[in-house]
């Protein structure tokens, strides 16, 4: 690579990105932009050194490295994207075969997967993201687009192919929704900030029961707002091509918007519920059992009658979340 | 047999990461031994009892436990040969997030979790930065966008690394990270002579050698001091 004739101030003009590597290894080249970065690297003392535990060799393998992984992670945003997500049967625990012939699943669409804690729904979960190649325990295979995936989806690190939602996801991080949402969007090298950070909050205020604004910060959020923004924020900023979603519950959110924003951002969601409201939105669902996939059930339309059913019951439920709120007096349904 | 170095960060998820690895080579028929290392007390070694692993800990006491780890790798090794292992795991926690135990051409990996702090992956020094795999754990509490931020602050400080996601309740991941640890070319039968990845500090001061008083007439040795400002010189 050229870049060991190139100086800083030359680097940075190719590379921008690269300012993130300098700083997160505590690197301030203030001053040194007109060096190369081996020159650079030179003008640490012993002390430095020693006291800092620099590694001047692993700093430079790290720089090449690091330029190269985030040229292809640029470049990825260009290529074709994932169409569908194939699952061609292994067996469970019992070395039974699993009860299915092929299942197919393509971008904008919802799949439900049922069956009890324990049954094999983090290991589905991990086959899929290890794009299984009848080399785990269950013996399954994962195609992307139809073909054998590419071994990059095992072993990149900033393109998963999974993105998860669950209930017990919290915020940590000590930072206002502005802070966060521009933290996350600069790791994805997005271009313009301001502008996803508009779309999120935006999205994510159409889902949340009640409305917040970019200066609450992250961890005062209800749980309803929080799923609203982790879902805005996961449709639009994450890269990765798959959602699978844990439950989510009945409260501060709008279930069935959230998922018709993850459709509309070509997701393909598989989400784990024992909610009938959630579980027959979707077209299919996979039942778990030892370990295996024991069938896949169409949504009949006798079951798609019941879920209007189920979507009045739902909707009076969330009216009358909206009119405790306000402070209303509750009327009857029938009235 | 193969060696791995574990180390990371005190409660991280090291032992849970190790246990499920351990199931999932165990189905393979590997059979692994765990040596854990740690500063004034662990019961991990019960953890791994109760699993069937054959286990032995060491703790360093009034050492610092990278030192200790150092000194003593060599007759681990030949423990975990007589044992007839396949592959051993040592485990160690990372005191002082300066220091690692990795060796040259022994595997290192490094445990992490999602919630020690989005500027954790620039606190740790050679521990995380010359490891060959980075585990991160507790992926399951956080949002997906801190789990993406976090895993970038990771691959800018290790680019070279392997960064995998594992759950150390449910193991999903561990089966995946058991296939990166046995290598049949990797098999050693001492390391005697091998080298350390990176020096550990070579800091001795009076209070290295037992000094407990405080003030200038007590410090001797490589001692630095803090730069506060004009006022305070």
């Amino acid at each position: 690579m050229t870049m060991n004739n190139l100086k800083i101030r030359e680097l940075l003009d190719k590379y921008p990105f690269i300012t993130t590597y300098l700083e997160d290894n505590k690197l301030d080249i203030t001053g040194y932009e007109e060096l190369t970065f081996d020159e650079y690297l030179e003008h640490f003392t012993d002390e430095d050194i020693e006291n800092w535990a620099i590694d001047k060799e692993r700093l430079k393998v790290d720089l090449e490295e690091f330029i190269n992984q985030m040229k292809e992670f640029l470049g990825v945003k260009d290529e074709v994207g994932i169409e569908s997500l194939t699952i061609l049967p292994g067996h469970d625990k019992s070395k039974n075969p699993e009860g299915f012939e092929v299942l197919t699943i393509r971008k904008s669409e919802i799949v439900s997967i049922v069956g009890p804690t324990g049954s094999g729904k983090s290991r589905l979960l991990a086959d899929i993201e290890w794009t299984a190649q009848r080399d785990t325990p269950t013996g399954r295979a994962i195609l992307i687009n139809g073909e054998v995936p590419d071994m990059k989806w095992r072993f990149s690190s900033n393109n998963k192919l999974v993105a998860q939602l669950s209930q017990n996801m919290n915020f940590v991080m000590d930072l206002t929704v502005r802070e966060f949402l521009e933290l996350h969007a600069q790791s994805r090298l997005v271009q313009d900030v301001e502008e996803t950070i508009e779309k999120i909050i935006a999205a994510a205020n159409n889902l949340a029961g009640e409305k917040f604004n970019l200066d609450t910060p992250v961890t005062s959020l209800s749980g309803g707002q929080s799923r609203a923004l982790m879902i805005a924020d996961t449709a639009i900023l994450s890269s990765s091509p798959i959602v699978l979603i844990d439950e989510i519950e009945n409260a501060g959110i709008d279930r069935k918007k959230a998922l018709e924003l993850l459709v509309s951002k070509d997701k393909i969601v598989l989400m784990a519920t024992h909610d009938p409201t959630l579980a027959l939105i979707a077209d299919k669902r996979i039942v778990i059992k030892n370990g295996g996939i024991s069938k896949i059930i169409e949504t009949s339309p006798e079951e798609k009658a019941i879920l209007t059913e189920l979507e009045k019951m739902d909707a009076i439920i969330l009216g009358m979340r909206s009119d405790l709120r306000a402070g209303k007096q509750l009327k009857s349904i029938n009235s | 047999m193969n060696l791995v170095v574990f180390s990371g960060p005190p409660s991280s998820g090291k032992t849970s990461i190790i246990l499920k690895t351990i199931e999932a080579l165990k189905q393979r028929n590997i059979s692994v031994g765990v040596v854990k290392f740690d500063c004034l007390y662990t019961d991990d070694d019960i953890l791994y009892e109760k699993a069937g692993i054959p286990v032995k800990k060491g703790l360093s006491g009034a050492l610092c436990p990278d030192h200790f780890f150092a000194s003593n790798i060599e007759e681990v090794v030949q423990w975990g040969l007589k044992q007839g292992l396949d592959l051993l795991i040592t485990e160690s926690a990372g005191l002082c997030n300066r220091c690692s135990p990795y060796i040259k051409e022994i595997k290192g990996v490094c445990v992490i979790d999602n919630l020690s702090g989005i500027n954790t992956p620039k606190k740790i020094g050679p521990m995380l930065k010359s490891a060959d795999i980075v585990v991160i754990t507790k992926g399951d509490i956080v949002s997906q966008a801190e789990r993406e931020v976090f895993a970038s602050k990771v691959s800018s400080v290790n680019p070279r690394a392997m960064t995998m996601h594992i759950n150390g309740l449910t193991g999903q991941g561990a089966y995946e990270l058991s296939t990166l640890l046995i290598d049949k070319e990797k098999d050693i039968d001492s390391v005697q002579g091998m080298e350390l990845r990176f020096p550990m500090p070579a800091a001795m001061c009076s209070y290295c050698l037992g000094e407990t008083r405080i003030g200038e007439a007590y410090q001797m040795g490589n001692v630095r001091k803090m730069d506060l400002g004009d006022d305070y010189e």
